[in-house]
């Protein structure tokens, strides 16, 4: 393959500048226009599993489907795999994978006929395609029913048939649309081995999810998106060391009252009410802790319990947007 | 060529999982069968002619031409299962060519429907029927077209409107008035004058009328090439626009 008409940059698998993407809705005679994505510059690196984290309606699947080429932006640039994706969406096509979430086979279709014809239109030979599909089968264990209906499998199997689909042509990145969800916890652990054996192969991976843990646990990098805009950029280590400090929650009756009480302490960086209790954001726990009990005594609030961890992803989300990504 | 590679490939994996239930081939021509054994008998005294061969001459085009227009415009429903199913935005991802995505398609169609014309025309030579092999060649050249043309609309339309709650009635409302002024059933020749005049606008009133011609042994009527060159472009137009339509993005 010639790579030398498109432009590279360096490590990097996929750089997007400016990605816009507006729709018109119509309600009745009504038109809204409703900004999907709105400017997202992001890079992956190349070998990277990157994860696009944040709630439903963020503008994850449109950014994902603008990347592999079903929709066009409206705007901005993207290079992927050294293909730019305006002027030569023909050339990202021949180098990328796409995984829907919705899946990709019907009930009737068999696994190996339809991995056979998606290596060819991919510009395979026939022999070459057969020895592929085999391969492929025999990496994602599914060579046992391959010859089988698709109704006959399980849901993850069924999902690892789609994965299947979209790196049988052994793209050098792989789109994947929320890959675990609808998938029991024991066939989503089974996913993300598959999806690190696709890094180990050398693929670049780009996954959507709104599971803060598997993006914690699987991502290499994550972006979070939030309103068609991305609110945060890096390892999942990094963004978390970012809040720099420690989450206590306290347990509380009257989550009102112990706010009222605490919101002014100038050990308080962040604090957020919730239905049974608060949470404070404070750079060290360990001294913040005696003073939240003494100011909460002091005000005579009651409280339950202390708890006291480490950020997650969702208090990320959190302290970027003000929202839980949970409740979103 | 790449276009024909792609076609080819298309082709062939419909083609296989329609082999997987050639039922749905039966099940096609079910109702053309029952036509031409409960309704074909009462014809020879309707039509006033003088043998059952004579009746089954202009009967037998009308009912292959009807299956081609039925088949073909039903097609559509197993396209939105497909784009239900994501098998149709798994090819767009490809570097398939997007005209291969509706004509293997298409052409699966034409295939299955001329399996049932042969059916048909195999059981009408039962009723005496005779007909030359040219000719009848020279029909089912024209009732592939009608079925090309009708399966690629079927499949636009389904593309375009994306339910079978919405493709169900509109082809039905297409297919009722089509039927009725193409004197399918019964030669137009009966029809008042007014009736008449408004079938000469239906292009499927053409092609019943040339394969006919075909069917009575007169290859050098002007119906026969008339309704071929008619059925061809409009076979292409067809194909034109929903292969448009297959490129276009989807949300």
């Amino acid at each position: 393959m010639l790579r030398t008409s498109a432009p590279t940059t360096g490590s990097d698998m996929i750089e997007t500048r400016g990605l816009r993407k507006t729709f018109i809705t119509r309600q009745g005679r009504e038109k809204k226009t409703v900004e999907a994505v709105r400017g997202v510059d992001l890079t992956v690196d190349e070998g990277e599993i990157f994860g696009f984290l944040g709630p439903n309606g963020a503008g994850k699947t449109t950014t994902l489907r603008m990347l592999a080429t079903l929709i066009e932006p409206d705007g901005g640039d993207a290079v992927i795999a050294g293909a730019d994706l305006r002027r030569d969406p023909g050339e990202v096509r021949r180098r990328i994978g796409y995984v829907a979430q919705g899946g990709s086979t019907q009930d009737e279709s068999i696994a190996r006929e339809e991995l056979v014809l998606q290596a060819r239109l991919y510009g395979a030979s026939k022999a070459e395609a057969v020895a592929r599909t085999a391969r492929t089968l025999e990496a994602f264990q599914l060579s046992e029913f391959a010859d089988r209906k698709c109704k006959t499998y399980s849901g993850g199997q069924r999902r690892r048939v789609d994965i299947a689909l979209g790196i049988i042509h052994q793209p050098r990145v792989v789109f994947l649309d929320e890959p675990t969800t609808g998938l029991d916890p024991q066939s989503r652990a089974h996913m993300w081995d598959e999806i690190r054996r696709l890094r180990a192969d050398g693929m670049t991976v780009f996954i959507t999810t709104h599971y803060l843990e598997e993006a914690d646990a699987l991502c290499d990098r994550v972006s979070i998106m939030d309103h068609g805009d991305l609110v945060a950029s890096g390892t999942p280590a990094a963004l978390k060391r970012e809040i720099s400090g420690d989450v206590v929650r306290i347990g509380a009756p009257s989550p009102a009252r112990a706010a009222e009480a605490l919101g002014s302490a100038d050990f308080v960086r962040k604090l957020e009410t919730q239905e049974d209790g608060i949470r404070l954001y404070v750079d060290d726990a360990a001294t913040a802790i005696p003073q939240v009990l003494r100011s909460l005594d002091a005000a005579g609030v009651e409280l339950t319990k202390v708890e006291l961890h480490r950020p997650s992803l969702d208090d990320v989300f959190l302290i970027k947007t003000g929202r839980s990504l949970r409740e979103s | 060529m790449k276009l024909l590679r792609d076609t080819y490939l298309i082709f062939w994996h419909q083609m296989r999982a329609l082999l997987r239930n050639p039922v749905w081939i039966i099940v096609g021509v079910f109702q053309p069968v029952m036509y031409l054994l409960l309704f074909a008998p009462l014809l020879k005294p309707a039509l006033g002619v003088r043998t059952n061969a004579e009746a089954y001459e202009i009967f037998v085009p009308g009912l292959l031409v009807l299956l081609a227009i039925f088949g073909g415009l039903f097609q559509g429903f197993g396209l939105i299962a497909e784009l239900r199913a994501g098998v149709i935005e798994r090819s767009r991802v490809t570097p398939v060519s997007r005209l291969a995505l509706l004509l293997g398609r298409s052409l699966r169609d034409t295939v299955s429907l001329l399996a049932q014309a042969v059916i048909i025309t195999l059981l009408a030579l039962v009723f005496d029927l005779r007909v030359f092999l040219g000719n009848l060649l020279l029909a089912y050249l024209m009732l592939a077209l009608i079925s090309l043309m009708t399966s690629a609309v079927s499949y636009g339309v389904a593309l375009a409107v994306k339910t079978e709650d919405v493709l169900a009635p509109m082809m039905n409302t297409v297919a009722q008035p089509v039927l009725l002024l193409s004197g399918i059933l019964l030669p137009l020749t009966f029809a008042p004058g007014w009736l008449q005049g408004i079938a000469d606008w239906n292009p499927f009133s053409w092609a019943v009328d040339g394969v006919r011609a075909l069917f009575r042994g007169d290859l050098g009527a002007p119906a026969v090439w008339q309704g071929l060159v008619i059925m061809a472009v409009l076979a292409v137009l067809a194909v034109v626009w929903a292969a448009r339509l297959f490129a276009r993005s989807v949300r």
